[in-house]
């Protein structure tokens, strides 16, 4: 046995990431590990790359006992990750990157880089892995595809026996992917163990020779070669009870609202979405990490304007070309990162309040301290923002109540459709019930809101209606009574055309 | 007044006060005058360098941009006689249009500020010197400059019009950077311009407009400066100035990562140097070691405001972890 994870738990403040997690792993086998967003797949193999250390339990590793890993342990034990974000210096060239830290050396204490030896101990690895680019090929004229092989490459050399692949096809075209796969087979045949995470089963089916899944951070079940099917799969990923969150609009949504026809995002150039929220209703909008959906929100915000087709508020056409235009037309964004982009961390709350209709509180020009402070203190109290003082820096607040901050900043404004790209990201749970009453409210008040999020407890709980991306495009749409986790999922991994049978 | 500000007051006391003990004729009437006069005339750019500085960029072109400016005035004056309010009036509009190409291409063409600028400071430096084949050009026998040389370098109620000229803009400064719509902006783009962007806030048109000021202002100092030498030789006139004024600016408390800064800091700023570079003559310091001393007491300042804002920024956690015991992420 190469590896064994025993009742492995990791908890931060308030959140219990990992809970009692207990896998192994054996040499030339492909372990499929799968799991919603948030299912604490991430945070397992961060534990085993020795980037985060468990809380609790036991890593057993050729056959020495650890109670956490650190990077070096893990990269000496053989472990070696390709990550979903590729970490490669691409100023340097494929031959610089696969042998970075062990470069063949030579002129003695000058300490020259060996460029000719490196490239004659690059080359049969890239000839194994089929790779057809040569090993002074510069990085930064590699497609994703041949990237990625540089990484496994760079894990080959290291004599990693393990080789944790994170959603390595996810930006791979199909025949890609097929080559990928056919490289996971022959690792496996020369005795490398693989850990493949991905949401896409298909290839789950085709390379694993087992199955483990996670939820909310447990153990969902396991399954051996012979059950590995989709149904079988979607069965262990959902299934967790759901609080019950919703309160349903005072009144049906009104007429009008946010339509989007054939809208074309800059991230897929070659797909249309079609989208429609009422005034007084909150959409949904759930789908895997990158399936377009952050893509959709900036577009409609016009920070990456839309390539194409046409957006309409109560029936007029608006062109949105950059977020200014947005704010015009009432359309506000909530962004994902608020620290990045929702708020000036530095900046006391009263003026991150005003920031975007600070010509309102401002007289020729001037800005009126006093209305400033009048607007920020009402959206402070309506929002119960905890604080010494609307004069402090935002940056000193909690996360709920910076949430609440960039909240107050389009609330003291005029909305008609405010996005919200998951709103409550980090934010505890007493806060998180907070922000969904507020965001009730302002449907009630007759705001149409579009709410991104990657947690089904959200999005079950707090819909109206959802919507489903998959891949940049709308896979489909569920009215309240149809809401299950099984339903959402099987359109967010693309398969609403196949056969429903469970 | 900020900390940061008091300080720099504090210091300035105490630099003035032990130099006054060493050599009293440093608060002589005509020394503090003539204090006055270079303050002035350092003053004016330095706060349109702060500006810049505060919106994230720099500009290095200042010092070259006095002599093309310089010599494209006294041509004006002297060569095509034109008359004086119309030769004012284009080298304003010189230096603002000059502030916004390098403004426009900053923010549209995506350079970097260091280097439209240092761009700049090469090319008008050489088109200086090219225009005037490197010979250095006076007001020789001009007539009707009175009225302007008055104004740009006479005096009213016994003090040097630089002087007031920079009381005036930085009045005017400190309502555009403090008080104004604009001057927030400025802060909010300079500390975060995705979150600005976020706002829906040009923030394009808001950095190109520092770049405008700040051209415009260096216009009216390439004026008071021709006036203060009476001639310009295209090859030194106004050599460095672009690094007195961010001198000052940092001085003064601007962060070259932008969002930070002052119009007050930046004048106190600009008196420190000018303290400093009075008091290398006053004391008998070999005046060969006049930069030394700018850079070695720029740098303990520097160092003195770092360890300072670490104390403060550990003050502020703690007390943000008092009021909201809340988990952040």
């Amino acid at each position: 046995m190469l590896l064994e994870l025993d009742g492995i738990g990791k908890t931060y403040p308030g959140v219990r990431a990992l809970d009692d997690v207990s896998l192994t792993l054996h040499a030339g086998e492909v372990l499929g590990l799968i799991g919603e967003n948030g299912a604490g797949k991430s945070t397992l193999m961060k534990v085993l790359g020795g980037v985060v250390p468990p809380s609790t339990g036991q890593i057993r590793l050729n056959g020495r006992s650890y109670d956490r890993l650190t990077v070096a342990e893990a990269q000496a034990e053989g472990i070696a990750f390709v990550h979903q974000e590729l970490n490669l210096f691409d100023n340097i060239d494929v031959a610089g990157n696969i042998l970075f830290g062990r470069e063949p050396l030579r002129g003695g204490p000058l300490q020259l880089v060996d460029r000719k030896a490196a490239a004659e101990q690059v080359l049969p690895l890239l000839r194994r892995l089929g790779a057809d680019f040569a090993p002074h090929t510069p990085v930064a004229e590699l497609s994703i595809a041949q990237r990625q092989l540089v990484e496994i490459a760079k894990a080959l050399v290291a004599n990693a026996r393990i080789i944790i692949l994170d959603e390595p096809t996810s930006s791979l075209t199909l025949s890609e992917t097929a080559r990928l796969l056919t490289i996971v087979g022959e690792l496996r045949a020369s005795g490398t163990a693989i850990i493949y995470i991905t949401h896409r089963l298909g290839e789950i089916i085709d390379c694993a020779d087992r199955v483990v899944c996670l939820r909310d951070g447990k153990m969902a079940g396991a399954l051996p070669h012979e059950e590995i099917t989709h149904a079988n799969m979607i069965r262990l990923m959902i299934g967790r009870e759901l609080r019950a969150l919703y309160t349903p609009p005072a009144r049906p949504p009104g007429e009008g609202g946010l339509s989007v026809k054939g809208l074309v995002t800059s991230a897929f150039p070659h797909k249309q979405v079609d989208l429609r929220i009422r005034p007084g209703e909150i959409v949904g909008l759930a789908g895997l990490v990158g399936s377009g959906r952050t893509s959709l929100a900036r577009a409609l915000f016009g920070i990456d304007p839309p390539l194409g087709g046409e957006v309409l508020l109560d029936g007029q056409a608006v062109r949105i070309s950059s977020p200014k235009d947005a704010v015009a037309a009432g359309i506000y964004l909530v962004p994902e990162d608020r620290k990045k982009d929702g708020l000036v961390l530095d900046m006391p709350i009263a003026e991150n309040i005003t920031l975007a209709n600070l010509h309102h509180h401002a007289r020729a020009g001037l800005v009126d301290r006093g209305a400033e402070r009048r607007t920020a203190e009402a959206q402070g109290k309506a929002l119960r923002i905890k604080a010494p003082g609307m004069e402090v820096a935002a940056g000193t607040l909690s996360g709920g109540n910076q949430q609440k901050v960039v909240l107050g900043k389009w609330l003291s404004m005029e909305p008609r459709v405010i996005l919200f790209d998951e709103p409550t990201r980090g934010i505890d749970v007493g806060a998180k019930g907070e922000i969904y009453a507020l965001m009730r409210a302002l449907a009630d008040r007759g705001v149409a809101i579009l709410m991104i999020s990657s947690d089904m407890e959200e999005v079950i709980g707090v819909s109206d209606r959802i919507v489903v991306m998959h891949e940049g495009r709308i896979s489909g749409a569920l009215q309240r009574d149809a809401f299950s986790e099984k339903a959402v999922l099987r359109l967010a991994i693309g398969q609403d055309g196949e056969a429903a049978e469970s | 007044m900020s900390k940061k500000e008091l300080g720099l007051g504090l210091l300035l006391i105490i630099i003035g006060g032990i130099t006054a003990a060493l050599n009293p004729l440093f608060l002589s009437g005509v020394n503090l005058l003539n204090m006055a006069n270079l303050i002035g005339l350092f003053g004016v750019f330095s706060i349109g360098q702060g500006l810049i500085i505060i919106t994230g960029g720099i500009d290095l072109s200042v010092g070259s941009m006095f002599a093309l400016l310089g010599v494209i005035f006294i041509d004006l004056l002297v060569n095509y006689e034109l008359a004086w309010p119309l030769a004012l009036l284009v080298v304003l509009a010189m230096g603002l249009v000059l502030g916004l190409l390098h403004g426009l291409l900053v923010t549209r063409l995506k350079l970097q500020p260091f280097v439209v600028t240092l761009c700049g400071l090469l090319i008008y430096r050489g088109i200086a010197r090219y225009y005037t084949n490197d010979a250095t050009m006076g007001f020789g026998y001009a007539t009707n400059l009175d009225t302007l040389t008055w104004l740009a370098s006479g005096r009213s109620f016994g003090i040097p019009h630089p002087f007031i000229i920079l009381l005036i803009v930085a009045v005017a400064m400190y309502v555009l950077l403090h008080r104004s719509v604009f001057g927030r902006y400025i802060y909010a783009v300079g500390r975060n311009e995705e979150a600005a962007r976020h706002s829906g806030i040009n923030t394009n048109a808001v950095i190109a407009g520092a770049y405008l000021i700040g051209g415009g202002l260096a216009g009216l100092s390439a004026v008071m400066l021709v006036f203060y030498t009476s001639s310009v030789s295209p090859s030194s006139f106004g050599n460095f100035y672009e690094l007195y004024a961010i001198a000052a600016a940092v001085l003064g408390g601007c962060s070259l990562r932008g969002g930070e800064g002052s119009i007050l800091g930046i004048v106190l700023g600009t008196i420190l140097l000018q303290i400093l570079q009075n008091l290398v003559n006053i004391l008998g310091i070999p005046s060969s070691l006049n930069f030394a001393v700018m850079g070695s007491v720029i740098l303990l300042g520097v160092i003195a405001d770092q360890q300072l804002g670490k104390r403060k920024q550990a003050r502020a956690l703690s007390r943000s972890q008092g009021v909201a015991p809340a988990p952040a992420e």
